[in-house]
């Protein structure tokens, strides 16, 4: 068994409406910053797992997030394990 | 006699109002029913409050709809026993799967408290056959996360099977602007019912609307529908306020 460190990216689907996003957009430009163009909030989630393999945790999250971390209504999902990232 | 149930979830703040509406406004049996139980054999109604379940944690609701009580509610409403979820409840029920759609930040990022109206849609259901369909209710929110959002396939489902229960609206029942639609809601949805017609999510606080003192009895109406529904006979009470 090893431990692994995983980062989960969550983020709402492109056709949920993001007020938050659009909150951070609108003081983004309010502090002079008019080069964005969009701005989207998601959240991120440390993992520290235990696992015989790679491909063992990755298959474990991805049935984390399933069943709890995202909501596939309105939520899309990456893995990020040991630096590489994983829709 | 009809017996409810009140789920109480740790953060549930609206369980003893429910409590309180069904046990001395109605005069029926009421009881609390802590998260952890497994078992609802015995109830007719059970009721998942409002609140703030587990301080919304993660996504609001998304904890508390991975509670045992959640299972035996699974359990409770495939065997056809009412379930109402109000406000936080309702957002336990999506997350739960038991109703299809999702419940997101407000369009205003703000939480909203305040009395709205809500146009009837559905007067066929045992949560509002005391009502009248078309005409409109006034019922007070208080939510930060009621905005529902389904993809367009599931908006046509509960469109075509009748299943939006409200639809938030003026007093006059119109459906424009920010006076009508306080969240952002899509298509100005504020409660819908599951496939059965059994199990009943909603944003806006019957149980806050149920005495004259508290400015308001449409939401005795809900509940009095229920029981009625239950009792399997007509209140007395059947003209619609508003």
């Amino acid at each position: 068994m090893e431990t692994y460190n995983a980062k989960v990216l969550v983020r709402l689907k492109p056709v949920v409406l993001d007020p938050q996003g659009k909150t951070v957009l609108s003081a983004l430009k309010n502090l002079g910053f008019d080069e964005v163009r969009d701005a989207r909030v998601g959240k991120v989630i440390e993992l520290e797992i235990e696992g015989g393999s790679e491909e063992a945790v990755r298959k474990q999250i991805r049935e984390m997030c399933s069943k709890l971390l995202a909501n596939p209504v309105i939520e899309d999902y990456e893995i990020e394990l040991n630096g590489e990232r994983e829709r | 006699m009809t017996r409810f149930g009140v789920i109480v979830f740790p953060g549930s703040n609206c369980d003893h109002d429910c409590y309180y509406v069904v046990k001395d406004v109605l005069g029926k049996n009421a009881e609390f029913v802590w998260h952890q139980e497994r078992d609802l054999s015995g109830f007719d109604c059970v009721i998942i409050p409002g609140g703030f379940s587990y301080g919304d944690y993660l996504r609001s609701g998304s904890i508390a709809s991975l509670s045992p009580v959640m299972s035996a509610i699974k359990e409770f409403s495939n065997g056809g026993g009412l379930v109402l979820g109000i406000c936080n409840g309702f957002q336990v029920l999506v997350e739960s799967g038991l109703l299809p759609g999702a419940l997101v930040k407000n369009s205003s990022l703000r939480f909203i408290c305040r009395w709205v109206g809500l146009r009837v849609e559905n007067a066929d259901t045992p949560f509002t056959r005391l009502m009248e369909a078309g005409k409109v209710v006034r019922m007070p929110i208080a939510h930060g996360e009621g905005c529902y959002f389904a993809d367009a396939g599931t908006l046509g489902a509960l469109n075509r099977d009748k299943r939006v229960v409200f639809r938030y609206s003026t007093p006059a029942g119109e459906e424009t602007g920010d006076e009508a639609n306080p969240n952002g809601s899509v298509e100005n949805i504020a409660a819908i019912v599951n496939e059965s017609g059994n199990v009943l999510g909603m944003m806006p606080h019957p149980e806050r609307c149920s005495e004259e003192a508290l400015g308001g009895t449409d939401g005795l109406l809900l509940f009095e529908s229920i029981v009625s529904s239950l009792e399997g006979r007509t209140s007395p009470r059947q003209t619609l306020a508003g």
